[in-house]
């Protein structure tokens, strides 16, 4: 009986150790199929729809808006934004430069002045503008409203004069009725103009792309392809792109140089640096949010960039000029497919379309 | 699985050695500065204390505890500096020598803003 007793219990152990060794395989093989493990500098992820460990990349609801006006601020900001009425010629509006159907950019390398002559920078594209804090590639500017009537004042842009915009705006039977019903007790003045612009600014939101309603935990959405370039892009080792391109809106709502050739020009954009005198910012730009940025081409401030290719291009060398380089930018080391997967997720991350009615906004003028 | 994922897995192993190799630098060099100097921490992209006081002559070390680079600076006239950007696990100090009120940033992450108030 004991023998047999101390043989079972060998048999035992066996069947436990066999037991657990099948089981480990197992748990191996389900890490490998469910759920792809990568360490991040920010976090661990877990590469599966709707897993808590994502929740970062949700964006946040944002403050409910804290004027009185609701829905008729922001309709008097679309219209303004859409009307030519804002330019001292009346050749230009807003989405002149900012056109809803190419992400609220202009397609251009850099953004045509008054004269058609181009300008220094490259229009930014106006997605999620709301989560921002400081505006324009230099951040220059802290508010929206603020930030609105640049553009209308400055010579080369729409080149207007701040007396002769409110006397036209009054003399329209339209904006003198619409701005006195929202402001009954002051004169119409320009501030007025950069508030409904910004509220308009503030309904641009790109909330619901592919990736979104995975991170929210719809399977499916997501190709492989698309899955493997987001783990790309999270991994510090390898598109290490999510230090600086950063949950939840991709960007740390930072500045950095990032190495284009243009900085290496005889007398190139200082950037940053004329706002805060501080080396590191020597030739650093604003981190730009990413949604929808399949629709904003071509890219980077000076818009170098023709296609997303070509942007993973400029990352794989770790930049062209290293003087004054961020620190975090490094040569990548990235095969084929790893690039085309970040591409397809620079896709996944946009929408196909901007889901705006131009021809409503156009109607109204 | 395929390869990508192993190389996952070895990433993970790789990170662990490096932030035990941090931790133990950590321990070094903050022994031989914590005990003398405050410390204000750079986390989650935030300065650890929003104001700290301290007398004219006195230090203060900024630790950079992100897995990023952070680069602290001043353009106070009580005390201009730039501390350069440096990575996780290090840090560098700065001493008041004039009383006054100091604005301090990082100029890579303009929302990360202190004050430290010198006197005499
Ligand atoms: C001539 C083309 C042009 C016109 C017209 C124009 N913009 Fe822009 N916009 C630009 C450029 C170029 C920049 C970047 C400027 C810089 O960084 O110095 C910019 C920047 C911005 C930004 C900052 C975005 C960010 O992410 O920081 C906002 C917001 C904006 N424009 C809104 C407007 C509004 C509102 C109007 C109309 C009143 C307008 N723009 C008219 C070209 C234009
Ligand atoms: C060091 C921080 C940093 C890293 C790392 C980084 N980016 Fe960027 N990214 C920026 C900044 C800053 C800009 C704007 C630079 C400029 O125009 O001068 C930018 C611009 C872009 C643009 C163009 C946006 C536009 O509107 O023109 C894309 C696309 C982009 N990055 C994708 C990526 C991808 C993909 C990776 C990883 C392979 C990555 N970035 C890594 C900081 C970074
Ligand atoms: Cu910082």
């Amino acid at each position: 009986m004991k023998v047999q007793g101390i043989k079972n219990a060998h048999r035992n152990v066996g069947a436990v150790i066999i037991a657990t060794v099948v089981a480990c395989g197992v748990i191996v093989e389900n890490v490998g199929r469910a759920e792809i493990r990568i360490t991040e500098g920010v976090g661990r992820y877990i590469l599966e729809a709707g897993h808590p460990s994502l929740a970062e990349w949700k964006l946040p609801p944002l403050a409910p808006a804290s004027d009185i006006h609701g829905n008729a601020l922001t309709d008097l900001g679309r219209r303004l934004f859409f009307d030519k009425i804002l330019s001292a010629d009346k050749t230009r509006s807003c989405a002149t430069c900012h056109r809803p159907e190419l992400g609220w950019s202009d397609g251009l390398p850099t953004a045509r002045g008054l004269d058609g002559k181009p300008l220094a920078r490259a229009t930014p594209g106006l997605a999620n503008v709301a989560y921002g804090s400081l505006f324009n590639w230099d951040g220059r500017v802290a508010s929206l409203e603020e930030q609105a009537l640049g553009p209308v004042f400055s010579q080369s842009e729409m080149g207007s004069d701040s007396e002769e915009l409110v006397a036209r705006l009054e003399a329209d039977r339209f904006y003198r009725e619409a701005f006195t019903k929202l402001f009954p007790n002051q004169p119409l003045n320009e501030k007025q103009v950069g508030l409904a612009l910004a509220a308009f600014e503030r309904t641009l939101l790109v909330q619901d792309t592919r990736f979104d309603r995975w991170v929210a935990g719809e399977s499916g959405v997501l190709t492989d392809s698309e899955i493997r370039g987001f783990g790309v892009f999270i991994d510090p080792n390898r598109g290490s792109c999510g230090t600086c391109h950063a949950p939840p809106n991709f960007t740390d709502n930072g500045f950095h140089n990032i190495g284009l050739e243009s900085f290496g020009h005889g007398n190139p954009d200082l950037g940053r640096y004329k706002i805060r005198p501080v080396r590191l910012m020597r030739g650093a730009f604003k981190t730009p949010p990413l949604r929808n940025i399949a629709l904003s081409a071509p890219y980077f401030h000076d818009g170098s960039a023709a296609t997303l290719e070509d942007v993973i291009e400029h990352y794989r060398t770790g930049g062209v000029v290293k003087e004054n380089l961020s620190p975090e930018m490094k040569v990548l080391r990235l095969n084929a497919r790893e690039k085309s997967d970040l591409v397809a997720f620079l896709k996944a991350i946009s929408n196909s379309h901007v889901n705006f009615s131009t021809e409503l906004a156009l109607e109204q003028q | 699985m395929n390869r990508w994922l192993r190389e996952g897995d070895f990433l993970q192993m790789k990170t662990g050695i490096r932030i035990s190799v941090i931790f133990v630098l950590s321990f070094f060099v903050g022994h031989l500065v914590a005990d003398q100097l405050p410390v204000v921490g750079q986390k989650d992209k935030k300065f650890s204390v929003e104001r700290l006081a301290v007398k004219v002559g006195e230090s203060v070390s900024f630790a950079n505890e992100d897995p990023f680079f952070h680069n602290v600076f001043s353009l106070s006239p009580a005390a201009t500096f730039d501390l350069g950007s440096y990575p996780q696990g290090e840090s560098r100090a700065v001493t008041f020598k004039e009383a006054g009120e100091v604005q301090i940033e990082c100029a890579i992450h303009p929302s990360m803003q202190m004050v430290i108030e010198v006197t005499e």
